[in-house]
Formats: C-alpha cells, sequence, structure tokens
C-alpha cells in the first residue's frame, strides 16, 4: 500500500544547523496496517508524515503509493490518495463555511471539481449518515459554520471528512494532541472505530505511548532520524510502556557504547 | 435634488459589478488585490478603442471582459507562480496596466462622442412613452426636473442580478466551494486535493473581468475613456463592501453578495449629498471616501461595544432588583 524507500533530508545542509531529519527511511505498510509511530521530539515523525503527504520532497528515496510512485507529485495532487487529519483541530476545517459545505469540499477529493454544485439533496443525506456516526448530533446541524464547533467537534468532523471517501492511506498527525483529555478520549475511539470499520491503512504520529499501544496493530519508534524499532502483531498487541522504555534504553544505550569505541 | 440621487443610483449600479469583483478577491479569496485601479481602466480603454474602431458595443464590451480576465490572472500568477507577495503583485500589475492602457487607447482619454453605445442602443429599443409615464411619476414626488431616460436603470438592475445570482451560484459549486477555501484554510483544501494556485489566478482573473466589465459601462455611460479614471477605485470597491456589510450583513453568500450592491449604491448617494454640502469641493471626493470607508468599518464596532455595555448593565440592574427583593 505504502513504501516508502531509503528517504533521506537534510535541512539547513552545510551550515552549522544542518539537521539530518531523515536518514535512510525503509518502511512498508501493507493494506489495513494500523501503524502507531512514537519518537521524541526532532525523532523525524513530522518529517516522515510531511514527506509521504507530499508537503516535503525527500532529498533521496523514494515514495510509493498503491505502486504508484509519487515521491515528485505536488501535495494536492497526492491527496486524491491520502486522507489526513492535522494535530490543530482549525486546520483541518474551513470555519467561515458550513459543516455540509466542509462534507462536499472532502467529498471532491478523490473527484474532479466540476461546476455543478457541491452540496446537493443526495449528498446532504449521504453527509447526514456519516455524521450521525460520530454521536456528536452534528447531522442535525449541516448548516452550522465550523467556526462555531468545539475543537473537539472539529476534530471529529475532521476525522470523518478524511476518511469517508477511503481514501488508501490516511495519515494522523498528532490528532488528539491538541484536546483535552475527554475529547482525546472520544476521537481515540473513533479513530479506531472509523480504521476497523473501513480497514484503512493508517500511520498515526503520537506523543502518547499509552495510545501508540492501545490503537494499531503495528508500533514503530524513531529516533534522529532512524527507525530504531518496529514491532507487530502479537508482540504489539502484549507491549507495555516498560517494554518500549527499556527498549530504547538498549538501543540507544548499545549506540553510545559503540560510538565511545569508535572514539575511544 | 431627487434627479443627482437618480444618477447616483444609475452609477452606483454599475459600480456595483466592480465592488461585486472586489468582493471576490477581498472577502472570498482574502487576497487584496490592487490590480482594480488598471483593470477599470482597461476594460474602459478596450471597450472605448473597439467602440471608435467600429466594432459593435456588445462584443467591444465582452472584449473588455477578456482583457479584464487577463489582467487578474497575470496578477494571479505573479502571486502564486511568482511568489510575489498578494499586495506587491496588485500593485506591480496595476502600475504596469497604466502604460499599457495608455497604449490600448494611444491617448489619455478617449471619446465616445457620437458613437453607438450598448445603452445608445438600448435607448433606441425603449418605448419612448414609457419614459414619460415614469417621469410624470417622478414629477408628482415633487422633482422638477426629470431624468433624461429610465431604460438605463432598468437595463443595468437586470444585469447587476444576473451577475449576482451567477456569483452566488458559482460559489456554491465545487469549484466555487474550493475557491472559497482557498481564502478560508489553504492547508485544508490542499489536503483535499485543491490546485491552490489555480483557484487563486482563476478568482483573480474572474474579480477583474467584472471590474473591466464595470469600467466598459461607465465609459459608454459617461461617453469617454480616461487614462486616470481608475485611480482609487480599490478603495471605492472596499467602501461599498464595507459599506454593505454594516447596513445589510453577511451570513450567507446571497446576502453578501445582495450587500454589496446595496453597498455600492448607498456609497454613490453618500457621496452626491456629500458633494451638495457647501464647502465641500468634487476636488475633495477622495477625501470624502476615505472617510466613508472609515466610518464604516469603525462605526460598527462602537455601536457594538455600547451595544455589549447595554447589555451587561441591565444584566447587573437585574440582579441588583433580586438582591433588594430578598
Amino acid at each position: 500500500m505504502l513504501h516508502v524507500k531509503d528517504v533521506a533530508i537534510t535541512f539547513n545542509e552545510g551550515t552549522p544547523d544542518e539537521k539530518k531529519a531523515l536518514q535512510g527511511i525503509n518502511l512498508e505498510l501493507h493494506e489495513g496496517e494500523f501503524v502507531t509511530v512514537i519518537g521524541s521530539n526532532g525523532a523525524g515523525k513530522s518529517t516522515l508524515m510531511n514527506t509521504i503527504s507530499g508537503n516535503l520532497v525527500p532529498d533521496v528515496g523514494e515514495v510509493i503509493i498503491s505502486d504508484k510512485d509519487v515521491t515528485m507529485l505536488p501535495e494536492f495532487k497526492r491527496s486524491a490518495y491520502i486522507g489526513r487529519v492535522f494535530q490543530d483541530p482549525m486546520a483541518g476545517t474551513a470555519p467561515s463555511m458550513t459543516i455540509e459545505e466542509n462534507l462536499a469540499m472532502a467529498y471532491s477529493r478523490i473527484r474532479k471539481r466540476k461546476l455543478k454544485p457541491g452540496v446537493t439533496k443526495q449528498r446532504k443525506v449521504q453527509f447526514r449518515e456519516h455524521l450521525k456516526t460520530l454521536n456528536l448530533g452534528l447531522e442535525d446541524r449541516l448548516n452550522a459554520k465550523v467556526g462555531l464547533l468545539s475543537g473537539g467537534e472539529r476534530q471529529a468532523l475532521s476525522l470523518l471528512m478524511a476518511t469517508f471517501t477511503n481514501p488508501n492511506i490516511l495519515l494522523l498527525d498528532e490528532h488528539t494532541a491538541a484536546l483535552d483529555p475527554a475529547r482525546a478520549e472520544l476521537i481515540t475511539n473513533l479513530t479506531k472505530k472509523v480504521v476497523e470499520d473501513h480497514g484503512l491503512t493508517t500511520l498515526m504520529v503520537t506523543h502518547n505511548m499509552q495510545q501508540a499501544l492501545d490503537l494499531g496493530n503495528r508500533l514503530i519508534m524513531m529516533d534522529k532520524g532512524q527507525i530504531i524499532l518496529d514491532i507487530k502483531g502479537e508482540k504489539k498487541q502484549n507491549l507495555t510502556i516498560e517494554d518500549l522504555l527499556k527498549e530504547f534504553q538498549r538501543i540507544r544505550g548499545e549506540q553510545f557504547e559503540s560510538d565511545r569505541a569508535v572514539l575511544g | 435634488m431627487a434627479l443627482a440621487l437618480f444618477g447616483a443610483v444609475e452609477s452606483g449600479i454599475i459600480y456595483a459589478i466592480m465592488a461585486l469583483g472586489v468582493y471576490l478577491t477581498f472577502r472570498v479569496l482574502d487576497f487584496p488585490d490592487l490590480t482594480v485601479d488598471g483593470s477599470f481602466v482597461t476594460g474602459a480603454g478596450v471597450a472605448a478603442i473597439s467602440i471608435v474602431n467600429g466594432v459593435s458595443p456588445i462584443v467591444a464590451t465582452l472584449m473588455a471582459i477578456g482583457a479584464g480576465f487577463i489582467a487578474g490572472c497575470i496578477t494571479g500568477l505573479l502571486h502564486t507562480k511568482g511568489k510575489i507577495n498578494a499586495l506587491l503583485s496588485g500593485i506591480l500589475m496595476m502600475i504596469a496596466l497604466y502604460s499599457i492602457n495608455l497604449r490600448i487607447m494611444d491617448s489619455p482619454t478617449v471619446s465616445l462622442h457620437n458613437q453607438p453605445t450598448i445603452f445608445s442602443q438600448l435607448r433606441d429599443m425603449w418605448p419612448a412613452g414609457l419614459d414619460s409615464f415614469l417621469n410624470g411619476i417622478f414629477t408628482a414626488i415633487g422633482s422638477e426636473r426629470a431624468p433624461a431616460t429610465w431604460v438605463i436603470v432598468f437595463f443595468m438592475i437586470v444585469v447587476v442580478l444576473v451577475i449576482k445570482y451567477l456569483t452566488d451560484y458559482f460559489l456554491k459549486t465545487e469549484v466555487g466551494l474550493a475557491l472559497r477555501a482557498t481564502g478560508d484554510n489553504k492547508r485544508m483544501i490542499r489536503s483535499l486535493s485543491a490546485n491552490t494556485d489555480n483557484l487563486i489566478i482563476l478568482g483573480v482573473g474572474i474579480s477583474n473581468a467584472m471590474v473591466a466589465l464595470s469600467g466598459a459601462l461607465i465609459a459608454q455611460i459617461g461617453g469617454f475613456a480616461d487614462v486616470s479614471m481608475g485611480i482609487g477605485m480599490i478603495v471605492i470597491g472596499l467602501a461599498s463592501v464595507i459599506i454593505g456589510e454594516a447596513l445589510i450583513g453577511k451570513r450567507t453568500i446571497a446576502i453578501a453578495t445582495i450587500a454589496v450592491i446595496g453597498g455600492a449604491i448607498v456609497y454613490r448617494m453618500v457621496v452626491t449629498l456629500a458633494l451638495r454640502v457647501d464647502f465641500l469641493e468634487t476636488g475633495d471626493m477622495k477625501l470624502i471616501t476615505a472617510f466613508i470607508v472609515m466610518v464604516a468599518l469603525i462605526a460598527p464596532r462602537i455601536l457594538q461595544a455600547r451595544k455589549d455595555k447595554k447589555r451587561r448593565l441591565q444584566k447587573r440592574a437585574a440582579l441588583g432588583q433580586v438582591r433588594e427583593g430578598a
């Protein structure tokens, strides 16, 4: 479904601020896989996300979605394959437009936009059905401006907009990080449900280790622009936060030892 | 007085087309486009020079629309592909258009004296009896002099309403929704596979096509095109948008567009009335315009603050009574 091949990006190359954001990343996601990505700040999680979505072009390497090389495809063309939810609840919706208009725009993600009305009677019925699955009562507020919704409601709407057209890849960029604990849980549960219902191939970045353990069937840990841990299947189901921390120390500790050996 | 106001309404309706164009860039696209000062003259110049060279007025007007569209598209290209700041790309295009307009017109002024125009042709088709009938009503309400013809007003109301409905419809199509989202949240609409660059170019193009149409009609009603007739046009457009929003509101697209048309007419009427004040001269026009925009921007805020204060005071007073009663 998604194949990231030997991707590397260096920012500010040749200056004192040089940063190797991604160093030879290889990642393959099979259909229906739900991968959670963890790692400290600056580990390269967001850079990886932006490389897949098309915000960033990798220095070297390839990004392949559904057997199509999209490495050089601009973001707006690539988004025909990708559903995306941002961290900022303000980022995923147009505030001065209504709920139905926002949904209509998401509906056009995989179709060519034409000079035909975006919101039709038939689509309204569909939109209502989809909104009902959120259980937030938004189906009765189709004409409300999205700017009037709370952060949680907007994020739920963003999630719906990203998923109801069945994208090849779903990218979730710390999409619960800006919400209060109760809302975050709501969105987490919705995410679980919607990914399962549609069988979406998903990549989710999170800072919350517990969330990374609870969601998905595969977990990767990033550090200094590399994937340092990749756990799947049963092993992932039985993983605990302590395991993760130990594992991190083991891997980075080893590297530290070997660095010292080289330097020594 | 009534006649002066009639004239204000008449030209206000024509300027409303320009104001709708400004609404499209300023409000919908969130793109402060200053091309307007130039493209208004481009429209006027292309129409005038074409008519003088024997082109039929309707075709000449259509050519003006096309010229305005191209001018707008170039501004859009400068901004999106050239990555030039929105304000600056408009200013650059505006200044470039000044020379281009001189080239188009071949002289600073083109007179349409004794030339056919859309309005002269319409007048020929208009039954003369209708004018005298309507003038009868006009004089009955106490005006000594009556307007020369009503055909322009009627024709322009139809044209402006058609443009308004087309704009409303367009902004609700799939492309129109994406255009509005481009002004609202670029990042979001890009992630929904819309090419924001092309949408901006299209939006600024359509906007300037409307502005040029307005210029072409003003030239035909006034009987001349002048290279400096566009100076300050953008502020007049803005004034119309802001006055309309303050008076009528902007809850939906349909309301916002009718508000812009109303704003354009009210603006003309205010200017007409202001110029009748003894100590003001024709040269003060731009100052009056600037003043109107300031008032339209500041007054609603002051009124809202007063309303809020009153509401708070009432609430406190109500609570005070409860306490006394208890």
